[in-house]
């Protein structure tokens, strides 16, 4: 062989060197970002995620709206009068006009937030917790448990969402409290179909084997592994159905099933409206406009999260 | 020299892909050059995240839209960089194709292997679907697919992993192509089906005179196939040469680090030779050489100062400062 | 066996490190069994079973490295998740250091699982993603009662022997660790309950080699600082050789050779062992291999070959290697710790070649 002696000395030294450092894996130097944990780093992304930005931004002054609405509105949403009805936008004093007994659209639009977010929010909430709970129970003890958990979840699941919610809430009676009500029922099943799905893949992964392999107790790893790991695609899926339960509220009120006039509500804002429809074109949608935009904002705002808290797609 | 005689069937000259997006550009393959004479085997060496297996994709124009891809990729005489997606379309198969380390991937799993196969002959050749049958069923028995008329009318969940591979061979090899591009083809197999797939590829690339590009991580593999072997380090080639030089000469310090590393036989009882660190970060590379990091043999200039490519001979090039005294002394 | 007789009730508690004694075997494990059923039709009866891991039966000696080797479907994995008692056996016994496991004055399953420890081959799946580096590696300590100030330090030296500096990786999440030291933390949970007997299933087989190279050096330090015992699951032959004292061949679920690592390396008996070396691609480009020494895909263990299960790709099959399960004994000509089980090698079996004591 023609090597060079320079490096036939050098080979030698890389074996004395290997003896030395064995297993130096961190020989890069320090690296300057010392670990963001994982909530600092989804909140690094969604910094940089516009859109998502914008979305929550437009949310929070929704719900600041709903929250603040007797500071930021000068007019009674109830009290209306003969002579001020059907305003155009613009006018002054009620610059979202008023609608046809001549309250002033503003207010009853902030007011209206109010019942419009909590018929939102609430049903979901509810599904959530209680259809999250079924879907890891299912999920994690399979067999039989799982079976009876998923086939009865099926049975809900043939008919579409708004029937659904319709025949619930024609049973129940009409009223806000029953169409929370028919909705947590409807949200359930699909809340449980997800966490279950969830689970299950997370259950087969080896970090479960692991902790299951070290002495960890079922409770331990329910709460520690499979918890930790499902909860952040469930919300995010309980937010993207926040936007569908804020379109099926406004539905039920819509037919009269959900909030009752003279209740400032958006669904029931936009029945009343619907014969203003030719006069007042503009302030009639308004009612409708509020709940596309809401719940488009917390369909992106979700879309947003998934992408966010997904490591391995940013990975 | 050699070259004059006969022209390169694959020749590639600087080629860089880089994957750009928002606000970071990462070049997977940054400046690769290399030639491959009709009928010979080349190997491209290399760890993960090397840009191996990209450097292959960019050759049959299989890379994201979103990869910014220059230099020139000459296959057959024609410069696949910059090709439009007609012209890939109808290169890709008679003239170079592609086997992949996951055949069930690459595979249709709703039609059977023999329609897939007749499928490809129809549609670059005009054949008839009886005609185009009958080829896929020489080919099936080219791989040495036992009972291969049966197996015609299997669908790919239905074979076993060697067999699949066997059949993805078939598929590549349909319309006769004069480069055939290995990404990894036995990295997922058992090590007795490897070494069958390995023997049918030799010895179907020498009757057919075929090239083949073949990626691989595995030094044994490359071992029992390559004429020419090339050793990929973060988006660059950093040693080629004949099998023989690049294995036994080892010039550039990672190749040797990638080679004593490397457990066989006769290695029992003392501490592995290995290579200190992680493979780089293609997106935070280091300035100068990027295997300075992790280089037993770094001068104070490699970390500053990238390392020139060296040649050695004809197709040998080493990219690494400590190479020239090596040339001096040849 | 040198096991304190289980009525010398009035002995007082053997200390730890010498229970057992040096000659009893760390791990026995005796004709260990599973087979997992495949449901299928509309009734979702049974329709067939995978033999998976069938009458099994080794041992692993105190401080060795027992390496156990074989192609996909032979049942290694499975044998290593039985072993953690992560998958019910069907049938067979596990005696850990002279005590039953799951049996009457044995050792509970909980207490075999602290002594028993298992790095997996996925280096991100087997970490929790949620949880901190050094979360993930001080969980099993806290879990079981170490006090936190205690079950930290710990981390921070195990961090240390992984090769891992814990001011720099401590605190960070498994998705910003490289593959390599992301295996180096697995090690070190695994480590935390300061077992015995490590199970390394593939640990090493998705790393690259230069990172390879790194952990086998580390776990073979590890090996020698903490008196561990190992066993070493790989389809990598080169790996298994470098790291094994002993090696267990598998093939379809069955134990077809073991023996010390040099008898089985430089003087393989069985047919599939043989094949199996003969496979290993050579590293030197001017001896290729050049003829195919097995040919077809092993078959599935769902419904394996009758009798012995490699007759239907070996060479030398005859009719006896049908009708009758070959036994995995010693042969006449080599040490006794190398055993096969092949019919060419047990005198007067029926096959034509077994009266010459074998074939070469």
């Amino acid at each position: 062989m023609t090597n060079v002696p320079a490096f036939a000395q050098a080979q030698g030294s890389q074996t004395q060197a290997a003896q030395v450092p064995i297993g130096n894996a961190d020989i890069r130097k320090p690296v300057v970002e010392a670990s963001q944990g994982y909530w600092r780093s989804v909140w690094g992304r969604l910094k940089r995620d516009k859109v998502t930005m914008t979305v929550t931004v437009i949310l929070a002054l929704i719900v600041l709206m709903a929250i603040f609405a007797p500071y930021v509105t000068v007019y009674d949403p109830y009290a209306g009068g003969i002579m001020r009805r059907l305003k155009p936008i613009g006018t002054p004093g009620h610059w979202l006009g008023t609608d046809e007994t001549g309250r002033d659209m503003w207010s009853r639009l902030a007011y209206g937030a109010r019942l419009s977010l909590l018929t939102g929010i609430l049903p979901v909430a509810v599904a959530l917790g209680v259809g999250g709970l079924l879907g890891v129970i299912a999920g994690y003890a399979g067999g039989i448990v799982n079976t009876l958990i998923m086939r009865t979840m099926d049975v809900f699941y043939a008919f579409p969402s708004i029937l659904l919610a319709i025949a619930i809430c024609g049973m129940l009676g009409s009223g806000m409290t029953n169409a929370i009500l028919a909705l947590s029922i409807v949200f359930i099943p699909p809340m449980v179909r997800i966490s279950e799905s969830v689970t299950t893949q997370v259950r087969t992964l080896d970090f479960v084997d692991a902790a299951r392999a070290s002495g960890t107790t079922t409770s331990q790893i329910i709460r520690h592994h499979i918890l930790n790991n499902v909860m952040g695609t469930i919300i995010v899926y309980a937010t993207s159905l926040i936007s569908i339960s804020i379109v099926l509220s406004a539905g039920l009120s819509f037919l009269g099933l959900g909030a009752k006039p003279p209740q400032a509500e958006w669904g029931l804002m936009l029945t009343s409206l619907r014969q203003a429809i030719y006069v007042q074109p503009l302030v009639a949608a308004l009612p409708g406009f509020m709940i596309f935009i809401t719940s488009m904002c917390f369909n992106l705002m979700s879309d947003g999260f998934r992408g966010a808290m997904d490591i391995k797609l940013n990975k | 020299m050699a070259q004059a005689a006969q022209t390169p069937i694959v020749d590639v000259r600087d080629l860089k892909v880089e994957f750009r997006r928002r606000e970071q550009s990462v070049a997977a393959v940054n400046g690769v050059t290399f030639s491959l004479m009709p009928g010979e085997v080349l190997t491209i060496l290399g760890e993960s995240g090397s840009g191996k297996s990209v450097t292959l994709k960019a050759l049959m124009g299989l890379v994201p839209d979103y990869a910014h891809v220059s230099g020139t990729a000459l296959v057959a005489g024609k410069d696949v960089v910059g090709m439009s997606k007609d012209e890939l379309r109808k290169i890709r198969g008679p003239v170079v194709s592609m086997i992949f380390q996951e055949p069930m991937t690459a595979l249709d799993p709703v039609f059977t292997i023999g329609d897939q196969i007749a499928e490809i002959i129809r549609t670059h050749e005009g054949l008839s679907h009886r005609a185009a049958m009958k080829r896929a069923l020489e080919l099936l028995e080219m791989v040495s697919i036992p009972s291969a008329a049966r197996r015609l009318k299997n669908y790919p969940h239905e074979m076993s992993g060697g067999m699949r591979q066997r059949a993805m061979i078939a598929m590549a090899l349909a319309c006769r192509p004069s480069v055939l591009l290995a990404d990894e083809p036995t990295t997922a197999l058992d090590v007795t089906v490897q070494i069958q797939i390995l023997l049918l590829l030799r010895q179907i690339q020498k009757e057919m005179g075929m090239a083949v590009v073949f990626v691989t991580h595995d030094v044994g593999v490359a071992a029992e196939i390559s004429d020419q072997v090339a050793v990929m380090y973060a988006g660059r080639l950093v040693e080629t040469g004949t099998v023989y030089e690049v294995l036994s000469e080892r010039s550039h310090p990672y190749t040797e680090g990638l080679l004593s590393s490397t457990v066989h036989g006769g290695m029992k009882g003392q501490p592995l030779d290995m290579i200190r660190g992680q493979p780089p970060n293609l997106a935070a590379l280091p300035p100068g050489c990027s295997f300075a990091p992790r280089c037993n043999q770094a001068a104070e200039s490699c970390h500053r100062v990238d390392a020139p490519s060296v040649t050695l001979g004809p197709g040998r090039l080493v990219r690494c400062i400590r190479a020239q005294p090596l040339l001096a002394a040849e | 066996m040198s096991t304190p007789a289980p009525y010398k009730v009035y002995m007082p508690p053997v200390p730890e490190e010498i229970r057992g004694g040096k000659a009893q075997p760390l791990l026995i494990v005796d004709k260990l069994r599973k087979y997992f059923p495949v449901r299928g039709g509309v009734l979702n009866r049974v329709t067939a079973m995978v033999k998976a891991v069938d009458d099994v039966t080794f041992e692993v000696q105190k401080g060795e490295v027992l390496g156990i080797v074989g192609e996909s479907g032979c049942g290694k994995s499975t044998t290593a998740r039985l072993v953690m008692q992560l998958i019910k056996p069907d049938a067979g016994t596990l005696v850990y250091d002279g005590d039953p496991v799951g049996a009457f004055r044995g050792i509970s399953v909980s207490a075999l699982r602290r002594k028993v420890q298992m790095v997996f081959q996925e280096s991100f799946a087997s970490l929790n993603p949620r949880l901190s580096i050094s979360d993930s590696i001080s969980y099993a300590p806290k879990m079981h009662g170490t006090p936190r100030a205690e079950a930290d330090e710990r981390t921070e030296r195990l961090l240390r022997d992984v090769g891992l500096n814990p001011a720099q990786f401590a605190r960070r999440y498994p998705h910003e660790l490289s593959g390599g030291q992301r295996q180096r933390v697995n090690i070190a949970r695994a480590l935390a309950l300061e077992p015995k007997l490590l199970i390394l299933d593939e640990s090493v087989s998705a790393l690259d080699k230069s990172v390879e190279a790194q952990v086998l050096n580390l776990l073979v330090e590890l090996k020698q600082k903490r008196d561990l015992t190992y066993m070493f699951i790989s389809h990598d032959l080169n790996v298994v050789e470098f790291i094994s004292d002993r090696v267990l061949v598998m093939y379809l679920g069955k134990v077809v050779e073991t023996g010390p690592v040099d008898e089985i390396y430089r003087n393989p008996r069985h047919p599939y062992t043989k094949a199996l070396l003969r496979s290993k691609p050579s590293f030197d480009p001017a001896h290729r291999t050049t003829e195919m020494p097995l040919t077809g895909d092993p078959p599935s263990p769902l419904n394996p070959p009758s009798g012995c299960r490699f007759r239907t790709r070996c060479a030398f099959a005859e009719s006896v290697c049908a009708a009758k399960v070959p036994e995995l004994a010693a042969t006449p000509d080599s040490p006794p710790q190398h055993e096969v089980s092949c019919h060419m090698f047990v005198a007067g079996s029926g096959h034509s070649r077994a009266i010459s004591g074998g074939l070469s």
